[in-house]
This record gives structure tokens, C-alpha cells and sequence, in this order.
């Protein structure tokens, strides 16, 4: 019973929940013991409520039991990235500096989720402050791709994805600077989206690069997202850059699932060199799918994609260095005393030295030198022109397609180190999914199906107009529709069962 | 602290021209703060809070916290702009000005850069003497303040010496706007006392707009002042240093001049002007060497990514233009012709500072004479008695009731300064200090002449002077008389009465 | 562009308030130029003509009523996460600059 919870979609589950089929309780249960089971292999998450949560789930039984009038994801439990603030659970970010911060109160996202009903189950593990592909920069040690366990689950949310994928949450939050939800999304077999710049309230999301930061939905099938999608989105007044209008609903887009005359872009420069020949492959087989479903494949251009990542490693430095600078010993966090005592500002070199890790210092002090004086020009100015030059290619490229597509991201998982020394040739990861951070647009990654040369998870990405989310819905509940019926169910039954796993990996000391 | 060498000051403006520029910040009396809804402790309401009370996570900078622009800021900004003279920006931004302080939460103001909402003003300014000057205005920008810190341990309360400071940021996020002059040139001798009339000008403004309380004492209104001096003839302005938090009229004019003077002393003894920031120290009424500008000046401003462009609409310009009192020139003006003052006398109270506080009083219903009088006389006296501003010491409303109760015959004048100093030691409104005291004039006129007999009585010799004509001889039995109504007669009264029951009793 | 020198990269740590050691900037100074080597072609294209983007939506004249919120925290509150207080505020140890 419990491991036929664990399976359940958020819809599924949130149905047998409304039926009365299942209580809030046993589900939470399920997947508090699913936890214990195998997160000591997978640590996808830095805090687990335990208690807590049954309490939580407890009481939306009451009120179910009330005849109180619930959401669809009511009692559903949840994962939530450790970037969102949470009132009365550690929230860290995934650093030391922030080692034991139980903040004051709750990021507006997370306040969505508690008032739809769902079930908190503790804070997911990321690279420090969001920066990385592969949560190999975690404060806390990496988290494990649940399809193998040497390898990475793609970052900076890699604990998100892994908890879906490994069946400890049914879907979680997560953050997406520069494809921090869609690219572990690829290399975890799962379903992730970047929301327009504006659809979700940044209000309580620790700050990377707040001009890029969006929060969206984590899960396993694109239904899911849109429910989740449909309970964080909306105007909040306590996040200048939302976007005050009214958003229609995803999961209707989801039940569309009409792809018949839409016209779909690849992206060239997207779709060649630097990318896997499995990950292009399962690219090409979906497009095909979708086509015979009666869409207009195309190609378009997108000229400007090349300087994309430059500009987006100095806009996200500058701001990152910037909105690091409240960790400084004072308020909250971390304090480190220099042996004997010291002046203020010495006492927060020295912590700022100790709390934070290599990744976050590197960045810290190149957006600093990207805003110094005498460079803001050539680098930060020029950057920020770039992005509007990326910003037209995608207008010029809806002005004939209704949604782009590309892979998600270059390669499959890679192994735990394999890039950790070699920083250009990590943020290189992120070619594809940076493009639509600049520029605002939504995106979606859902699975393509498995790479044949290595039998990993490969995703594919459609991007929208900005405002225009709820295609990706449609588009990704059609191919969805397709794949699964090829595969014969989802992607992620294909997944090695963990269970029989057992804590192995971590007991060795793999990393 | 060594006292620095100092020329004096008529020979320093014989060798040096002076150039000032001043920075006045003006925190805003919105009902909260300028980024967040956190109660704002510049507005009176709010003022008297226990530390760390008036936050939110905004003012702490916690991790996840945004900011929201208050519009009423943005409105009260645009009219400080718009009185400055100033044009209104079509569209401006917010920017972040990046240094590390441990009163600064997020260790970056928010301010305006590149775009503030007001620039390219001026302000017409009237000295003591009369002179009249137009101050250029560069730019009047939106941004926050900063908490405050406590130092402790060491003997001075100073930075220099604590053990450890305290924090509160109750003040962090207090709405500014900050006003930035264009250099001052042509000031010469009266440079001090333009400084000075400058900030006043500012404060009338602020107020006339109601726009801030302008209390400097509490630092609602902080000016920083340049100064430069350059040899006479030279075109090249010199290096200049810059005065921190002068926090009263009176220290602007002194800060001032004391820098010309010390400036005048190094660069005539052939050295040279560090630029640098200098603290004004109140009790030695001296400057002294703080920070020299350095490459940590590098504020690595950048686009406030977290606020949006602020794009105030043209009709929006014109309603808060159309809504903005009359300039303090024309105000003061017009309140001469009003008030029937002749130039001396209206000099007089524009000097002092407190027309706002007349016209208050003259509303709150005195005659402006009487304004005038307690205004420009005991109650300056009792305040430069206690080393402090004027406008703190009293309302115009008790100044108004305190002049009606002379008018009306309730109180002397001594009888009324008494009064004005319980009023002043917090003992309620004029009539309830007249109450609580008994200082009410003896008005029932059948105690006075039971007390002018007995007096007339005792002195013989004096009934016979007045009888014989010799009224001045009353002078005697009036002040016997005060002294047994102690102080609570009327003394012209008494002398009508005196004259009246000398007549009668031949 | 030019070289990017250890004095500099220590400078920069000094500004962001980060005590790197000497074997970190020594690091640091080899990473941030492959770095900036590879972030530099950006100049190539943002000419003068091209303006910068700094909001992805543009939106303007985004206001807040001038009223007291709910997210105003109690004292306890705002200093529960202190590493040292004094009970009302927070405490640190002595500045060596002074006030900006
Ligand atoms: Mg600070
Ligand atoms: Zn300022």
C-alpha cells in the first residue's frame, strides 16, 4: 500500500485524498518512511519535518472531514527547495553561512502551498545560494542522481528533482536562475518549469540574480506542474516585478493537450555541436511525434544565443555579488571571530571567508570586478545589451512560431567531479535553458526518454512568449501523451528501484 | 583633539575665494518607510519606539526579502522637487549603491544614481542681512536611511575606543530625499551665513509641504557641507573636504567657517587640502580628519534589479505643482504686508527662523505683534538658555492662548513669562498652569482697594504728595500693593484704583 | 581587456568583505581570467545603439499604499537569528571605520 502511494501523481494521489480513499496522514507517512528508506542514498533533502508534517496532514484531514472546501493538491505532500524561506524550518540555501537560520517567515510561494492544503515534508538540497549545474556545491555534500548514484541530478535543484524522481515527494519547488529547475528536470526523467519572470512572487526566495530568479513547479508528470503551477502563480503586491494580472489555468492547457496546426521552432544553433547524439536523438523522435500529431515543425534562428551565456555569467556575478552582501554576521547566520577578537569588518571577511564555499566566492568576486569602476561599461552594460539582443531573437522567432524547441541541455548526467574543475566548461551546461532567463520567457523540460549510448534520462525544452505559459502546458501534456504511449507508462518506472538499493552508496562514503 | 591651526577669517577672504556645496537629507514623515510597510519612526506617531520594533524583513534585510516602493514617497518627492524648482524626471530608476556597514542591513543603499526623480532646480535664499542669493540645485534623488548605531564602552560614547556597538534599525529604510547643490560660488564673507540661510530655506520648504518634520535634532534634516577654498584670481576650484551630519542651523554656519579658516591656515603655509571627510564636533565647535576618499569608495552602483522605473504621469506632475504652497520668498513677502511689520521687525523674525512658528501663533489667533514679542523674545531667550531650537520649546497654539490671556487681562507679563516657563516644563497648556499655579491676575477690584487703603494708610506722607498733585508719588502704594497681591495685579489697574481712592478719601 | 592581477583580485575581495587567503586569490586570479576571457565577447555585439535591458517584463510605477503592513515583525522576532544581541539589539564588535 504505502509503495503504491509513493507512485501516485500529486493528481492521482490529491483524487484518492478527495475521494476519501486514502487520508493525508497515511500518504505523509508513506512518504516520510519512503524517505528513511532511501535518502541516505539519494540526500536529496537538508531537513525533513517528520512530526510535524503527520500534524500538518492531520489537520487538513480534519477539515476534509469538516466538509471544508479543499484545493486538488490538498493533503498532497510536498518537497521544497531550501532557496524559499520557511517560518519555523531551517531554510539555508544550501550553505554554511546560513547553518541553523529558522527565518521568521514564510516565502509567499510556500505561504500558497500551506493554503492549498498541501503537506510540507522538509527543504531540498541545492548548490550554495542556486550556483551550480550538478549540486556538487552544496554545503552539505551533493545529492544523488536517483538513475545512478555516481552521478549528478543536475543542479542548482538537484535535491528537488531527486526527491520526485525518487519517489520521496510527489512534486517540490524549485528555483531557476539560468535552468536550475529544467536542466536537473532532464537529467532526472522528471517534469520542471521556469514560469514567466513575474508569474510566481520571488518574496521570500533567498536571491541569486534577482532580475533571472523565477520559482516553478517540480514533479513528475506536466499535469502535476500545472496544478502546482496554478497554486504558486498570481499577483503579489510584496514582489514589485510580479505580474499583476490574472493567469488562465495550466491544468486546463494540460487537458487540451492540442497540438493540431501549432507551430513549433528548433532552434539551430540549439540543436548541433556540443550536444550529446542520444540527447539530439530522443530530440528528433519527439519532434517527429508531435509533428505526426498534425504540428508544423520549423527552423528558426536565434543569432544572438551564442553570447547568451557570456552575458548571463556577468549579469548573474554583478547582482549574485550584490545580493550576497547581507550575509555578514550581523542580523542572522554565521559568526566567525578571528582569533583574538577583531574589528566588525574583520569579523565579517572572516566570516564571509568561512561560510561560504569556492563556487559562491568565485562568482562574488566577479560581479564585484564586473561593477568596479571604470568596467561596469564593458562588461555589466554590455551584458545587459545582450540581453535585449536575445530578447529580440525570441521575438522575431514567435513572430512565426507559437513555441520553441531544443534539448534541455547538452549531455546526460555526468559523474560526481568530473566538472567541478573546470568552471567554464560547468557553465557551459546551461547553454540552453540561460536564453529564456534573460529574456522572461516560461520554459518546460520533460522527458524525451532515455539516451541510448549511456540509458540516462534526456529531456527536451519548449520555450512561449512571455505571459504565454500555458502553452508549454499543452504542447508538453501532448507529447506526454505520445512518449508515454510508446514507453508503455512513464519514463520514470524505468528508474533502478532504490529500495533494493539500500543505503549502500552513502554508508561507502561515495562522496 | 589638537585644535588645527585656524587664519582668521577676514584675512582668509582676502587671499581665498570660498566655494560650498551642500547635501541636505530630508527624512520624509510618510506613515511608513520607504521600501517596506514598517511603521516610519520620522513621522511623529512612530517616533518614540523601543529599538527593533518598526521592522519587517524588509528593514533587516532577511534573506528573501523585497522591496516596494512607497508611492506616497514618490508624491512627496516630486513636490520637494518641484519647490526646489527642479524638472521632473519622465522616467527614473532606483539603484543600488553597494558599501558594507553594519547599520546598513543589506550592505547596499537603495538610491537613485544615474536617474533621480528632480533635477536642475534653484532656490532663492535670504541672509540676515538681507542679501538675497539664488542656490543652484544639481539633483534632489529618492532613498533610505540607515540604522543607527550605539557605541559602547570607552569614555567618549564615540566610534573611536568602543568595545562593541549596538544596532537598531528602527530608522532603516526612513524615506529620504536627499538635495544636492550645484558649487556656490560668490558667497564670500557671508558664505558661513548663507549655509546656514541655505538649510533654513530647505526647512521652510519641507514644512510649508508638510512633507517632513524637520526636526535637525532629531535628524530629520542632516546637511553635509563642501568647502573648498582657491587663491584669489585662480580658476580651478581647490580640493575641497566635506563636513559629515551638522545637525543644526547654527553648526552649519560655524562648520563652515571654521573650515575656511582652517583651510586658509594650510593652504597659506604652503600645504595642501586632503580630500577627505571631516566630523563636526559640537562642544570644541571644531572639525575633525575622518576618511580620506579612497578607491573603497567604489559603490559598484548598478539598476536596482528588485524595483521597477518610476515614470511620474504628466497630469500626475501638475496636480502635486498645482497643490504646492507659495515660496518661502513670496510667503514672506506677503506675511509682512499681512502682519504690518516694518523691515527691521520682519528681519528680525525671519532671522530667528520661526515664521512658520508666527504664523502658526497669529492663526492659532494672536495678533502678530504679540507673536512677534513672545517669539523673537522670552521664549528665543529661554531656548538660547537651554541651547536649543526655538520651535521644540513651545506650540504656537500655547504661545497663541498664553498672548489672548494677557490681552484679555488674565495674566501680566510677568505673570505670563511664569506661565511660559511651566508650559515649557511640560505642566499642560497656559490655562492649566495659570490654574495649577494660581497665577491668575487679581481682577476683583474690591481686594485691591481693601489693599490700597491699607497701604494708603500706612503711608500718610504719600495720600498728601498725590493729593497735592504729585501723581508720580503713587508709585509707592502701587508697588506696596503688588507686593501684597504678589505680583498678581494689574498694575495699571492698581493705579487707577490708587488715584480714585486718594480722591475719595479727603 | 587587460590581464586581471592578484593586487586586484585582493582588492576586490577587500570591497566584498571576503579574508581570502593568499593561496585562494592566487587561484582566483588563473579562474577569473579564463573567465572574463570567455564572458568578454559580449562587447562584439552591445553597441551603441543597442539599449540595455535590466527588467526582463518591463513594468513601471509599481506603488505601495502608505500603510502599516502585516509583515512587521515583533523585536523577539527580528532578533531571533542574531548570533549576539543585547535583548533589544544587535551586537557587534567594534568598527574601525566610522560612519559613512
Ligand atoms: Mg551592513
Ligand atoms: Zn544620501
Amino acid at each position: 500500500m504505502s509503495d503504491e502511494l509513493i507512485r501516485l501523481s500529486a493528481a492521482a494521489l490529491g483524487a484518492k485524498l478527495a475521494s476519501g480513499e486514502v487520508s493525508s496522514v497515511e500518504a505523509t507517512r508513506a512518504h516520510l518512511d519512503r524517505i528513511a528508506a532511501v535518502d541516505g542514498a539519494v540526500h536529496a533533502f537538508l531537513h525533513v519535518e517528520g512530526e510535524r508534517a503527520i500534524e500538518t496532514a492531520a489537520e487538513i484531514d480534519r477539515q476534509r472531514a469538516a466538509g471544508a472546501p479543499l484545493g486538488p493538491l490538498a493533503g498532497v505532500p510536498i518537497a521544497i527547495k531550501d532557496v524559499l524561506v520557511t517560518k519555523g524550518m531551517p531554510s539555508t540555501s544550501g550553505s554554511r553561512i546560513l547553518e541553523g537560520w529558522i527565518p521568521p517567515y514564510d516565502a509567499t510561494p510556500v505561504t500558497k502551498v500551506r493554503e492549498a492544503g498541501m503537506i510540507p515534508l522538509g527543504k531540498t538540497n541545492m548548490d550554495e545560494f542556486a550556483m551550480g549545474s550538478s549540486t556538487e556545491h552544496s554545503a552539505y555534500g551533493p545529492t544523488h542522481n536517483p538513475w545512478d548514484l555516481d552521478r549528478i541530478p543536475g543542479g542548482s535543484g538537484g535535491g528537488s528533482a531527486a526527491s520526485v524522481a525518487a519517489f520521496e515527494a510527489p512534486l517540490a519547488l524549485g528555483s531557476d536562475t539560468g535552468g536550475s529547475i529544467r536542466q536537473p528536470a532532464h537529467v532526472t526523467g522528471t517534469v520542471g518549469v521556469k514560469p514567466t519572470y513575474g508569474a510566481v512572487s520571488r518574496y521570500g526566495s533567498i536571491a541569486l540574480a534577482s532580475s533571472l530568479d523565477q520559482i516553478g513547479p517540480v514533479t513528475r508528470n506536466v499535469l502535476d506542474a500545472a496544478l502546482l503551477h496554478d497554486v504558486i502563480a498570481g499577483h503579489d503586491p510584496l514582489d514589485s516585478t510580479s505580474i499583476p494580472e490574472k493567469w488562465p489555468s495550466m491544468a486546463d492547457a494540460v487537458r487540451r493537450a492540442d497540438v493540431s496546426g501549432l507551430r513549433i521552432g528548433v532552434i539551430k544553433e540549439l540543436d548541433g555541436e556540443g550536444f550529446q547524439a542520444g540527447v539530439r536523438q530522443r530530440f528528433h523522435e519527439s519532434l517527429e511525434l508531435l509533428e505526426k500529431q498534425g504540428a508544423e515543425i520549423v527552423e528558426v534562428s536565434a543569432p544572438h544565443f551564442e553570447y547568451a551565456i557570456a552575458a548571463y555569467y556577468l549579469i548573474l556575478p554583478a547582482e549574485a555579488s550584490s545580493n550576497l552582501a547581507k550575509f555578514d554576521s550581523v542580523r542572522f547566520g554565521l559568526r566567525v571571530t578571528p582569533e583574538g577578537g577583531g574589528t566588525v569588518e574583520q569579523v565579517m571577511s572572516a566570516t564571509r571567508e568561512a561560510g561560504f564555499g569556492p563556487e559562491v566566492k568565485r562568482r562574488i568576486i566577479l560581479g564585484t570586478y564586473a561593477l568596479s569602476a571604470g568596467y561596469y561599461d564593458a562588461y555589466y552594460g554590455s551584458a545587459q545589451k545582450v540581453r535585449t539582443l536575445v530578447q529580440r531573437d525570441f521575438d522575431a522567432a514567435f513572430a512565426n512560431v507559437d513555441v520553441l524547441a531544443s534539448p534541455t541541455a547538452p549531455t546526460t548526467a555526468f559523474k560526481f567531479g568530473e566538472k567541478m574543475a573546470d568552471p567554464v566548461s560547468m557553465y557551459l551546461n546551461d547553454i540552453a535553458t540561460i536564453p529564456a532567463n534573460l529574456a522572461g520567457v516560461p520554459g518546460i523540460s520533460l522527458p524525451s526518454g532515455l539516451a541510448p549510448e549511456d540509458g540516462l534520462p534526456v529531456g527536451i525544452q519548449f520555450l512561449a512568449p512571455a505571459r504565454e505559459d500555458a502553452r508549454l502546458y499543452n504542447v508538453g501534456a501532448a507529447l506526454e501523451q505520445l512518449l508515454e504511449a510508446r514507453w508503455g507508462g512513464p519514463l520514470l518506472a524505468q528508474a533502478p528501484d532504490l529500495s533494493s538499493h539500500e543505503l549502500t552508496a552513502t554508508e561507502e562514503g561515495a562522496l | 583633539m589638537a585644535r588645527a591651526e585656524l587664519m582668521d577669517f577676514d584675512k582668509a577672504l582676502e587671499l581665498f575665494e570660498p566655494v560650498i556645496g551642500l547635501e541636505v537629507h530630508v527624512e520624509l514623515n510618510t506613515t511608513t518607510k520607504m521600501f517596506s510597510s514598517a511603521p516610519n519612526p520620522a513621522n511623529s506617531q512612530f517616533h518614540v519606539a523601543d529599538p527593533n520594533t518598526l521592522i519587517t524583513p524588509v528593514c533587516l534585510g532577511l534573506p528573501g526579502s523585497l522591496p516596494v516602493v512607497n508611492g506616497e514617497a514618490v508624491k512627496y518627492s516630486i513636490s520637494l522637487g518641484l519647490a526646489l524648482g527642479c524638472e521632473i524626471a519622465p522616467s527614473s530608476r532606483f539603484a543600488r549603491k553597494n558599501y558594507f556597514y553594519p547599520d546598513l542591513a543589506k550592505n547596499y543603499q537603495i538610491s537613485q544614481y544615474d536617474e533621480p526623480i528632480a533635477f536642475d532646480g534653484q532656490v532663492e535664499v535670504e541672509l540676515e542681512n538681507g542679501r538675497v542669493f539664488t542656490v543652484p540645485i544639481e539633483r534632489a534623488h529618492m532613498e533610505e536611511d540607515a540604522g543607527k548605531l550605539t557605541h559602547v564602552g570607552g569614555s567618549t560614547g564615540r566610534i573611536q575606543g568602543a568595545e562593541y556597538s549596538l544596532v537598531d534599525y528602527n530608522r532603516a529604510g526612513v524615506p529620504l530625499v536627499e538635495i544636492v547643490t550645484r558649487p556656490i560660488f560668490g558667497g564670500e564673507a557671508d558664505t558661513p551665513a548663507l549655509a546656514k540661510a541655505y538649510v533654513a530655506t530647505i526647512r521652510d520648504i519641507v514644512l510649508s509641504l508638510g512633507i517632513s518634520e524637520a526636526r535637525m535634532e532629531r535628524g530629520n534634516l542632516r546637511c553635509d557641507a563642501n568647502v573648498s577654498l582657491r587663491p584669489r584670481g585662480q580658476e580651478k576650484l581647490g580640493t575641497r573636504t566635506e563636513t559629515k551630519n551638522v545637525n543644526s542651523m547654527r553648526s552649519v554656519e560655524r562648520a563652515v567657517r571654521y573650515e575656511i579658516q582652517r583651510q586658509a591656515a594650510i593652504l597659506a603655509g604652503g600645504g595642501t587640502i586632503i580630500q577627505e571627510t571631516r566630523h563636526w564636533h559640537e562642544d570644541t565647535g571644531a572639525t575633525s580628519a575622518g576618511r580620506p576618499k579612497s578607491d573603497a569608495d567604489d559603490y559598484r552602483y548598478f539598476p536596482e534589479p528588485d524595483l521597477l522605473p518610476v515614470v511620474p504621469s504628466k497630469e500626475l506632475v501638475d496636480e502635486l505643482r498645482a497643490a504646492l504652497p507659495e515660496p518661502p520668498a513670496v510667503r514672506r513677502r506677503r506675511l509682512k504686508s499681512e502682519w504690518g511689520f516694518t523691515d527691521l521687525e520682519f528681519q528680525d523674525v525671519a532671522n530667528s527662523g520661526l515664521l512658520i512658528e508666527l504664523e502658526a501663533t497669529v492663526k492659532a489667533g494672536a495678533t502678530p505683534a504679540a507673536a512677534r514679542k513672545w517669539w523673537t523674545g522670552e521664549i528665543a531667550r529661554l531656548a538660547n538658555a537651554a541651547a536649543v531650537d526655538a520651535s521644540g520649546l513651545v506650540s504656537p497654539e500655547h504661545v497663541a492662548e498664553l498672548a489672548q490671556l494677557v490681552d484679555s487681562g488674565t495674566l501680566t507679563d510677568r505673570l505670563a513669562r511664569q506661565v511660559l516657563e511651566g508650559v515649557i516644563a511640560g505642566e499642560g497648556s497656559p490655562q492649566q498652569v495659570v490654574d495649577a499655579r494660581g497665577l491668575a491676575v487679581v481682577s476683583d477690584d474690591g481686594a485691591l482697594i481693601a489693599a490700597i487703603d491699607e497701604a494708603l494708610a500706612s503711608q500718610p506722607d504719600v495720600l498728601a504728595k498725590i493729593r497735592d498733585g504729585k501723581v508720580q508719588a503713587a508709585g509707592a502704594v502701587i508697588g506696596a500693593v503688588m507686593k501684597a497681591m504678589q505680583g498678581k495685579a494689574d498694575a495699571a489697574r492698581v493705579r487707577e484704583l490708587v488715584l480714585e481712592r486718594a480722591a475719595q478719601t479727603a | 581587456m587587460s590581464e586581471i592581477t592578484a593586487e586586484q583580485v585582493a582588492h576586490l575581495a577587500n570591497l566584498a568583505r571576503i579574508a581570502l587567503t593568499d593561496e585562494e586569490i592566487e587561484h582566483l586570479t588563473t579562474e577569473l581570467g579564463q573567465i572574463m576571457h570567455a564572458v568578454e565577447q559580449v562587447s562584439e555585439v552591445a553597441t551603441p545603439d543597442v539599449p540595455p535591458t535590466s527588467h526582463p517584463i518591463p513594468m513601471q510605477n509599481v506603488f505601495r499604499d502608505d500603510v502599516v503592513g502585516t509583515t512587521v515583525l515583533t523585536a523577539d522576532e527580528a532578533l531571533a537569528g542574531a548570533p549576539e544581541s543585547d535583548d533589544s539589539r544587535f551586537k557587534v564588535s567594534a568598527i574601525l571605520g566610522e560612519e559613512q
